[in-house]
């Protein structure tokens, strides 16, 4: 054995440390325990920490990797750790987020067997990962790790999963990092053509009418200017998907709200005006689309993206300008003419002014006795930074606090959108929080979703993550609650919730803690906590049977939104 | 609804093919055949899967094999233009082997492949009509055994892998 030789789990992290990984969430146990003991070695360069359940590490790396652009990692151990981390993969995949996750396996002999903690891990995130591999050998660690940070940040990011079998662990080999830097399997980067950008160009200086729907490709593609400078040069109104948030000033005078089952009133109703639709960065999903056989047939699309399997999947369109919208906006805004739309504008004035005043209003400033959801994030708004990042579970506190919190810069949103993962909040503010203890992090979170990873409140506790979070209690899981409501002639079927005392909990973990029922004291309440240094526990107890407005229903199409 | 081939140049890299059958899987796209083999080029593999489907769902199952990180390529022909085959193995009784089963067998351009004791293997390579033809008559000459291939095939074009192999 030459001298230069270290442990595989050395290797991995040494690998992660040459990868710039700053910070890992993990759990530890018997396959993956080389390379915990290999941190031990390491903690000054690389830090660990310890969540309570495997999904919370892997929401935590999510949160992480939302905020900072960067590659969240998590660990874990073979069997158990390595399948609670499914549904969190699932998510990366679906919301395009950057993961590398690494899981123990039992040693390469017991493979097959049936062996103590062996799980075919691999198999069975197959669907939810971008790539993944099962290492067995000590020499192919390090090109594993290389290879795995470079597909999942690269092109459409997503995420990784590397399996190391214990013995590739303990095993001695040589290390000297490579970064990958591209194989010729996968291409990441997709040249603009430019007659696409002509076409584009000549549709949208022919236009009436057009209109520009933006996702969160424009936030993986750090396009957030590039998109600016497009709608001021064309003056073209925008709208955004939920993910999309944060890529526009909601400040700014082009943009015009919110896509899809609760987005704005004006937004939903135009799509079936617009002559021209311009998709950048997003996918349209169902729930921005509602039914696709009534959806923007009036109009010629263009759509800008940056992944090939996404053009045609749902939407047809008229001219697809494949490749990074960052490069593409840049090309379009020098091809198209400086323009306004004042009466295109003045429509989405007109129809906004009714959702304020029969939806937005009664939410924001309620003239009855009990709090709503919307006044809440009312107060926020008023104290929160600019940068401030919300964090939001899964339920009708996410889709109001998605419509009324005031998003001024990119990389604010941090939500789970595509496969609505309750539980994902609470981990999910305490990795975005990791990246950066100075920036203000709000994490919503409903009674329901809380308790599905309620025990990350002891991570918060140990890491003094100076998390605010904000429950809104409607002892319901309100959403489905909605649905009932509405669609099932108000059989709430097992939504109603008994919660136990969740400031005794927050006490518990020495969370400092209050809890809200008159609007009187709201206000101070938020200010309270958005000055208070370290983690903060508002419960806010909220009406029960609120529902969310504007929505459209499974099945109808978006110029059905109702506003009641 | 139509017969395409789906041809998928590959790494050859373990799971490969289970992330390309979970495409199928998920739209709930049953695959007609499907075969794998080495290419021309070492280390690279060719899988070829045969689909009933309408060309716009074929388009996007190409478009999601072609996003497998180690797919090189993945490209889709109708059956006009790709030359492919099928081979199939009859297996029957020595018993039945008579002189109308021996013109049978030279009128369908079938082979004896293997004679034992109790049975001879016929074979015939062609397009699933012609083996299904071959096999509807078999039926009738006391058929043990009767097993038939994917479709290995070549498309038309002029264009080799190697254009996609840099
Ligand atoms: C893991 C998971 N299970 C079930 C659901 C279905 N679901 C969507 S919203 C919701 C209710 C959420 O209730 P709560 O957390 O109290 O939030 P609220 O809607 O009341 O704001 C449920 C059960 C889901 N999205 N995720």
């Amino acid at each position: 054995m030459k001298d230069s030789m270290i442990r595989g789990a050395d290797i991995v992290v040494r690998s992660l440390i040459a990868e710039n990984a700053e910070i890992i969430f993990g759990y530890p146990g018997g396959a993956i325990m080389p390379v915990y003991d290999a941190l031990h070695d390491y903690h000054d360069q690389l830090r660990h920490v310890l969540t309570r359940h495997e999904q919370g590490a892997i929401h935590a790396a999510q949160g992480y990797a939302r905020v900072s652009g960067k590659v969240g990692v998590c660990i874990a151990t073979s069997g158990p750790g390595a399948t609670n981390l499914i549904t969190g993969l699932a998510d990366a995949q679906i919301d395009s987020t950057p993961l590398v996750c690494i899981t123990g396996q039992v040693a390469s002999h017991l493979l097959g067997t049936d062996a103590f903690q062996e799980t075919d891990v691999v198999g069975i995130s197959m669907p939810g990962t971008k790539w993944n591999i099962q290492v067995r050998r000590v020499e192919d660690i390090a090109p594993a790790i290389a290879k795995g940070f470079y597909i999942a940040k690269s092109g459409r990011p997503g995420p990784v999963l590397i399996d190391i079998t214990k013995d590739a662990q303990t095993n001695f080999g040589d290390f000297n990092y490579e970064p990958c830097l591209g194989f010729r399997s996968y291409r990441t980067h997709i040249p603009i053509e430019k007659s696409a950008i002509q076409e584009a160009a000549f549709l949208i200086n022919m236009a009436k009418r057009p209109y520009v729907l933006f996702g969160q490709g424009v936030v993986l593609g750090g396009a957030e200017t590039e998109l600016k400078a497009f709608l001021e040069k064309s003056g073209i109104p925008a709208a955004c998907t939920l993910l999309g948030s944060g890529a526009l000033s909601e400040d700014h005078p082009n943009y015009v709200g919110k896509l899809g089952m609760h987005g704005n009133y004006a937004p939903n109703m135009l799509t079936n005006q617009c002559d021209i639709l311009i998709a950048v960065g997003m996918r349209f999903d169902d729930r921005v689309t509602g039914d696709l056989k009534r959806y923007a047939k009036q109009a010629k699309v263009i759509h800008l993206e940056l992944d090939p399997a996404e053009i045609n999947k749902n939407v047809k369109c008229e001219v697809a300008v494949l490749g990074s919208c960052k490069d593409s906006l840049a090309l379009l805004t020098a091809a198209v003419n400086k323009n306004t739309y004042p009466d295109w504008m003045a429509k989405f004035k007109e129809l906004s002014d009714q959702e304020k005043a029969t939806v937005i209003d009664p939410d924001l400033t309620p003239t009855k006795p009990g709090l709503t959801m919307g006044e809440v994030i009312h107060q926020v708004n008023k104290y929160k930074a600019d940068d401030a990042i919300l964090v939001t579970d899964v339920g009708q506190h996410q889709m109001i606090s998605w419509r009324y919190f005031n998003y001024k810069k990119p990389r604010t949103q941090v939500t789970s959108g595509g496969l609505g993962t309750m539980g994902f909040a609470l981990p999910a503010a305490l990795g975005a929080q990791m990246y950066d203890f100075s920036r203000q992090v709000i994490c919503v979170v409903g009674d329901g979703g809380i308790q599905m990873t309620i025990q990350e409140l002891g991570t918060i506790m140990q890491t003094k993550a100076p998390v605010k979070i904000v429950l809104l209690n409607n002892n319901f899981l309100g959403m489905v609650r909605q649905w009932q409501q509405m669609f099932f002639d108000k059989r709430y079927s097992f939504t109603e919730l008994d919660n136990p005392d969740f400031i005794k909990i927050a006490e518990a973990y020495n969370i400092q803690a209050q809890k809200v029922s008159v609007r009187d004291d709201l206000q101070e309440a938020i200010e309270d906590m958005l000055i208070h240094d370290g983690p903060y526990f508002l419960e806010v107890v909220v009406e029960k049977e609120d529902n969310v407005f504007p929505m459209i229903a499974t099945g109808c199409s978006v110029e059905e939104v109702r506003l009641s | 609804m139509k017969r395409y081939t789906i041809f998928v140049i590959t790494e050859n890299f373990i799971g490969i093919l289970n992330r390309i059958t979970i495409i199928f899987t998920r739209r709930g796209i049953n695959i007609d055949a499907l075969t794998a083999s080495e290419s021309r080029l070492e280390g690279i593999h060719r899988i070829t899967i045969e689909v009933t489907a309408s060309e716009d769902t074929v388009i996007q199952l190409v478009n999601q094999i072609e996003k497998i990180i180690d797919v090189i390529k993945a490209f889709y022909h109708e059956d006009e233009s790709v030359v492919y085959q099928e081979i199939a193995l009859y297996k029957i009784p020595v018993s039945r082997l008579d002189a109308g089963l021996e013109k049978i067998i030279r009128q369908h351009n079938a082979k004896i492949i293997a004679a034992e004791p109790d049975f001879v293997v016929l074979e015939l390579s062609g397009h699933k009509e012609q083996t299904q033809e071959l096999l509807e008559i078999l039926k009738g000459y006391g058929l043990l055994e009767f097993a038939r291939s994917g479709r290995v095939a070549v498309a038309k074009r002029m264009l080799t892998i190697d254009s996609f192999v840099k």
